[in-house]
């Protein structure tokens, strides 16, 4: 209800939002400060948990009220019992995490479905970035230098639609995502950020 | 008197007296225990319909005075820094509860108590009790006060124990529990310095089998324990920051008188100790802590099923008496029963002591918590009613 009218939502969020059901239980493996859980509790009534390596953000989370576990999504993730949430999210965590791969089947196992967003590698500026300077790209979905970044895996929209075929994850919806504007045409050049919600 | 504004102010223990012979309380053991007495204190209002009421457990050493001061003392109840006014515990909006366990010496029935069948204390004819039976005893307390359901029940160490037990054995009675630097059972490490301590005081020629409350008791075999016990609350860190290798100011006569800042410390906290705490009581407590397994014969996975309340569950990173992976099997055995729970391990240095002692980060924590419970229905799954910042400047 009334998702549209939030203009200072962020884009994703708010095709996350629309992508789940009311009333159904989510985890965010990777959720920060707690801001998209925030949102799904208040407009999709979810019961909502999350995962967090940062313990400064638990305390955020946890001051919203929110239901979280101070640890690493590639632990705590094994604990879960199969199918213990509607949807598993990985919102820019995907990228992250050490072995994407086991994740994912995790992820998967836990959750009936899994709502993955990342930034995507391909896209035009930095591919001209590469081209041009000949060193690796710095934009505003991927702003970190190569020496200082969380971010362990590059991937394009192209790659992770491959993985999907390779895994044989169904692609129920996907949104892709620049400068806070939903991208339709080319995706893979023009989109700074792909979203997919996937069941088994 | 310079009490301070975020102080309860003066408070006062009180006394509850149930399981007169013959409704004598059975314990776990199977066992019959009465009359029981409850040293209890009670800080702030117990509001219309009864929804405010947190239990405070402490913890093997600790006592009903957990916050506010006595009359005529200076050092305020042990969580003194959680509960009062504008506090984490905030007594303009909770009332809260803590009593002296059972096996206790702080006013609560124990092994220095009066036998009523001999006359004389009880010693060790005192029966073994549980972290269960003084939990059972607690829920009697909580009846006599009209409490049926808490907000909460909390505590560190053994009073995180409680709050396991309360979690287990009485489900219905709580909407949550913050179990803190706590365990579902002892591993053989934790077992292994509570016998060190508990040899320390049977060692001491004053023991007389634990009969010793007509003479002298076994005081330096109770220092010696608590030295042991302080040892492991604190971290190699806070003990390097606190005394690093400084010398006493002045030495004692002997060779061997301590003379490292550090033993120095250790003498007084044990000396200290002796002349508030039971050396029986000792023995039962420390026993209770090492047979409690809320695990028992049931898998981690079966123990929290249907549990309706919500779990805070708090650890600290440098506390290696109740490490944190211990308080992450309480966390995977929330997950597997689906428990609506929370999880931080607090970065502090302090050790297991840090429970005590970090209180700003456990004041945001349990606050917070405190506060979305209060402020939830009763129903699971039920969104508390908090204030979400959109997204503003971005």
């Amino acid at each position: 209800m009334g998702l549209g009218r939030q203009r200072l939502m962020r884009l994703d969020y708010l095709v996350i939002a629309e992508w789940i059901k009311p009333e159904s239980s989510v985890l965010d493996l990777g959720c920060g400060d707690g801001e998209l859980l925030s949102i799904l509790v208040k407009e999709k009534h979810v019961r909502a948990n999350g995962i967090e390596i940062d313990e400064q953000a638990i305390y955020k989370c946890v001051e919203k009220g929110l239901s979280v576990f101070n640890e690493d999504i590639e632990e705590g993730l094994s604990d879960y019992p199969d199918e213990s949430f509607d949807y598993v999210i990985m919102n820019g965590s995907l990228q992250q995490v050490k072995k994407p791969d086991t994740v994912f089947k995790q992820a998967l196992r836990v959750g009936k479905r899994l709502i993955v967003g990342f930034p995507n590698f391909s896209h035009y500026s930095t591919r001209l970035q590469m081209l041009f300077s000949g060193k690796v790209p710095v934009t505003p979905s991927l702003p970190y230098q190569w020496y200082d970044t969380p971010n362990l895996h590059f991937l394009s929209i192209s790659n992770f639609r491959d993985y999907c075929k390779l895994r044989s994850l169904k692609i129920e919806a996907s949104a892709f995502v620049a400068k806070e504007k939903r991208v339709g045409l080319l995706p893979n050049l023009r989109a700074e950020q792909g979203l997919f919600l996937l069941s088994k | 008197m310079g009490i301070p504004d975020d102080s309860i102010g003066i408070v006062e223990t009180k006394y509850f007296t149930f399981a007169a012979p013959p409704h004598e309380m059975v314990l776990e053991s199977g066992e019959r225990l009465g009359p029981i007495t409850l040293a209890y204190e009670t800080y702030g209002q117990l509001d219309k319909d009864k929804s405010n009421a947190i239990l405070v457990a402490h913890a093997l050493s600790g006592d009903a005075h957990a916050a506010g001061l006595h009359h005529e003392e200076k050092t305020p109840g042990w969580w003194d820094s959680m509960i009062g006014p504008g506090k984490a515990m905030d007594t303009d909006k909770y009332f809260v509860v803590a009593s002296n366990v059972i096996g206790g010496c702080k006013g609560s029935t124990g092994p220095a108590s009066t036998n009523p069948k001999t006359g004389r204390p009880y010693g060790q004819d005192f029966p073994i009790v549980s972290i269960k039976d003084m939990v059972d005893a607690q829920v009697q307390l909580l009846d006599h006060l009209g409490i049926e359901r808490l907000l909460t029940v909390t505590g560190g160490s053994m009073g995180g124990m409680q709050a396991l037990q309360w979690m287990v054995s009485y489900p219905e009675r709580i909407r949550s529990a913050i179990p803190i630097s706590t365990a579902l059972k002892h591993t053989p490490q934790q077992i292994a310095f509570d016998e060190v301590g508990r040899q320390a005081i049977m060692a001491d020629p004053n023991w007389s089998e634990g009969n010793y409350y007509d003479h002298s008791p076994p005081a330096k075999g109770l220092a010696v324990a608590r030295m042991v016990g302080h040892i492991t609350y604190m971290s190699e860190a806070s003990m390097a920051e606190k005394f690093g290798r400084k010398m006493k100011e002045s030495k004692g006569p002997m060779k061997f008188s301590p003379d490292f800042e550090v033993e120095g410390y250790l003498e007084y906290r044990g000396e200290n100790f002796v002349k508030r705490f039971d050396a029986n009581s000792y023995l039962y407590i420390t026993k209770a802590m090492d047979y409690f397994d809320v695990v028992g014969r049931k898998t981690p996975a079966e123990i929290f099923k249907g549990l309706k309340a919500k779990v805070l569950v708090i650890a600290f990173k440098s506390d290696w008496l109740y490490p944190a992976h211990q308080s992450q099997e309480i966390v995977k055995a929330c997950k597997w029963a689906g428990v609506e729970a929370t999880y931080c391990e607090v970065h502090s240095t302090y050790g297991h002591d840090a429970f005590l002692l970090e209180s700003g980060e456990e004041t945001r924590l349990i606050k917070h918590f405190l506060s979305s419970v209060h402020a939830s229905g009763d129903g699971p799954g039920k969104a508390a009613s908090h204030e979400i910042r959109l997204p503003g400047n971005r």
